[in-house]
């Protein structure tokens, strides 16, 4: 297993140089980029006399936009490898590192959130479905299902913002208040956007944990479960859900991974101070090492958590072995 | 002498429309969404009250009237007219794009499956990069060298959402490849491309048609949410999407129903693309034929019902 641990990371740098690579270069393709927001600033914010006016060159120059393209990438990729340093924001010039890292745990809450409500909701109603099948519960399930993966979540959420508002007076707070100032007011907060975040993952493990509960009620150790005579109970839950729990765990991972880039939408809807929030505002202002920086933790992210998954089925059922 | 029985005939289509109407009644919902969607998009400006995105400044934020059906918005356009031609706009980007994504899905793992080898290797490699790339990127950029308009966004959604597919397909044609008469083909001389065009691919054919219009669903939501952030359809171009942004928020705190009948429209619209493609899978499954596609005959799952004396579950 090791082998097949290692043989996998090894592909990780590749990827990691393409990815990497063309979000780099693509970001310096972009015209309209950062520089002329700066200008803008500048020239807008004080008044400044004739001279004192900086041109775009010594811009450039000072933030070393100006070298070539491969220069900039090395010096970049040796400041990651070398102290952690992912530069700092052309706009603010506060450190990259710092804003990721003030931004990292809440966008790591909401998608832990997001995930366990997700699975509280789904698995019961697919095993449900799948216990039931073919009957009107089924039904209802499979609708509900369907139904969760169709609507757009960001819809669902401008009507809770709005209509509570409009109706009854009772408005969605907008303030953050982060875990370790109020634990109770925290959870308040994330609870909406978490559910909102949840909806397309309801629907998908729903369908999919009834597919699999279907097959693995037609097994022979189950059938055997129910020659010996126990409850249903017993059959499902002991014998049955565990083995259907699998893909289910599988499709969290990837889940779980793709939440992490940042649920960009859900974010901006409720005003959660998170990577995705950070990750638009920077691509339109063509901020770009956050934008590198965001990538580059994203992709490793992604490769990481798909071998993580990989390996943990081989862990889950003794069955999978790995050459 | 004895006479043999011949087999009644029968139209294909027809039996499955037959099939589709009795076995999956939520999938023939479905189906006339979809037709309905359809409808709406080709024949728009016969449907829609007023022209596309006229304004009526005067009479801004209206509620529904005689004049205005649902409405007006805070320009004064007509929302239903509005949410008429974006049934157009997501029909159009919502056919093209996943007729790009599909093509190219299996171009790509198929000729990668069959070829295998070195040229497997790469691509996969590639496949895989190109799926951690954010969308989002490479939709800004080309908007920022080539503008903003309805051929660069179903050409970047039907490139980048390909990589997806691709590995299924990649996988099936994997699976096709082991057969015997693969081999047979490619021992009297058959070229790659003949035996893409004439072997594997009518035995992917249902894959391709389910993912299809299962994708077709996936495209109108992904257009909604771009439009929705401000980076899809160009401005002015009515789309669901862009009719619930977040610039139209402050307005829907005076009159929410602006946020109301487009998101309805869109979800009603992605379900029945959604049932249609599942009920389609369900029907066309080669795995699921010779029963009723059912794990259990009929005949043991009405006498569990009947013994469970339960009618609703």
């Amino acid at each position: 297993m090791w082998a097949y641990a290692t043989r996998r990371m090894m592909l990780l740098p590749v990827t990691l140089f393409i990815i990497t690579i063309t979000v780099f270069g693509l970001m310096r393709i972009v015209p309209g980029d950062v520089v002329d927001l700066i200008m803008v600033q500048m020239t807008s914010s004080e008044s400044r006399s004739r001279e004192e006016i900086i041109d775009r060159a010594t811009i450039e120059h000072a933030l070393g936009l100006d070298r070539p393209f491969l220069v900039q990438y090395g010096d970049w990729m040796g400041g990651i490898f070398t102290h952690f340093d992912f530069g700092e924001s052309l706009l603010s010039g506060q450190p990259v590192s710092e804003m990721i890292l003030e931004r990292l745990p809440v966008t790591l809450e909401l998608s832990l959130m997001t995930v366990v409500l997700s699975f509280l909701i789904s698995i019961p109603i697919g095993i449900y479905s799948a216990i039931r099948q073919d009957t009107l519960g089924d039904y209802a399930g499979r609708v509900f299902a369907i139904g969760m993966m169709s609507i757009p979540n960001y819809w669902v959420a401008t009507l809770i913002i709005v209509y509570p508002s409009v109706y009854l007076g009772w408005s969605v707070q907008m303030e953050y208040v982060h875990l370790w100032v109020d634990p109770l007011k925290n959870l308040q907060i994330l609870a909406i956007p978490a559910l909102m975040g949840g909806i397309m993952s309801t629907g998908m493990t729903v369908r999919l944990l009834r597919t699999v509960m279907l097959e693995v009620m037609r097994e022979d150790y189950v059938r055997t479960a129910w020659a010996k005579g126990l409850s249903e109970r017993t059959v499902v839950l002991r014998h049955a859900m565990r083995n259907a729990m699998l893909p289910v765990v599988t499709m969290f991972g990837g889940v779980l991974a793709g939440l992490f880039g940042g649920s960009v939408i859900i974010e901006n809807i409720f005003n959660i101070p998170g990577m995705g929030r950070l990750s638009l505002q920077a691509l339109v202002q063509r901020d770009y090492p956050i934008i590198a920086a965001l990538n580059f933790i994203f992709s490793i992210l992604v490769v990481v958590s798909n071998l993580v998954v990989d390996l943990s089925y081989a862990w889950l059922d003794p069955r999978v072995q790995y050459k | 002498m004895v006479r043999v029985a011949e087999p009644k005939k029968r139209n294909a289509m027809v039996h499955f429309l037959v099939r589709l109407v009795k076995e999956k009644p939520l999938g023939t919902v479905g189906a006339i969404i979809v037709v309905a969607l359809l409808f709406c998009g080709i024949f728009a400006d016969f449907l829609a009250p007023y022209p596309m995105s006229e304004i009526h400044l005067k009479d801004r934020l209206q509620p529904p009237s005689v004049n205005y059906a649902l409405g007006t918005d805070h320009l004064g356009r007509d929302i239903l007219s509005q949410i008429i031609y974006g049934a157009r706009v997501s029909m159009i980007i919502g056919l093209s794009a996943t007729a790009l994504t599909t093509v190219l899905a299996n171009l790509i793992g198929g000729l990668s499956a069959l070829l295998g080898g070195k040229f497997d290797l790469i691509v996969q490699r590639f496949v895989d990069a190109w799926m951690c790339i954010p969308g989002l990127l490479i939709l800004l950029t080309v908007m920022a060298i080539v503008g903003r308009g309805l051929l660069q966004l179903i050409l970047v959604m039907g490139i980048m959402g390909a990589f997806g597919p691709s590995r299924m397909m990649r996988s099936a044609v994997l699976a096709i490849r082991q057969n015997v008469y693969v081999e047979a083909a490619r021992a009297v001389g058959c070229s790659t491309w003949r035996l893409f065009w004439r072997h594997i691919l009518p035995n992917v054919m249902y894959m391709i048609i389910v993912g299809f219009s299962t994708s077709v669903g996936g495209i109108i939501m992904q257009e909604a949410s771009l439009s929705f952030l401000g980076f899809g359809v160009p401005p002015g171009t009515p789309s669901w999407g862009a009719m619930l942004s977040q610039e139209g928020r402050k307005y829907m705190e005076l009159v929410p129903a602006l946020s109301l009948w487009p998101g309805l429209v869109l979800s009603i619209v992605i379900f029945g693309c959604n049932m249609f493609g599942d009920a389609l899978r369900d029907l066309l499954d080669p795995r699921l034929r010779g029963g009723l596609g059912r794990y259990t005959t009929t005949k043991a799952a009405e006498k569990q019902k009947k013994l469970r004396g339960r009618w609703w579950a």
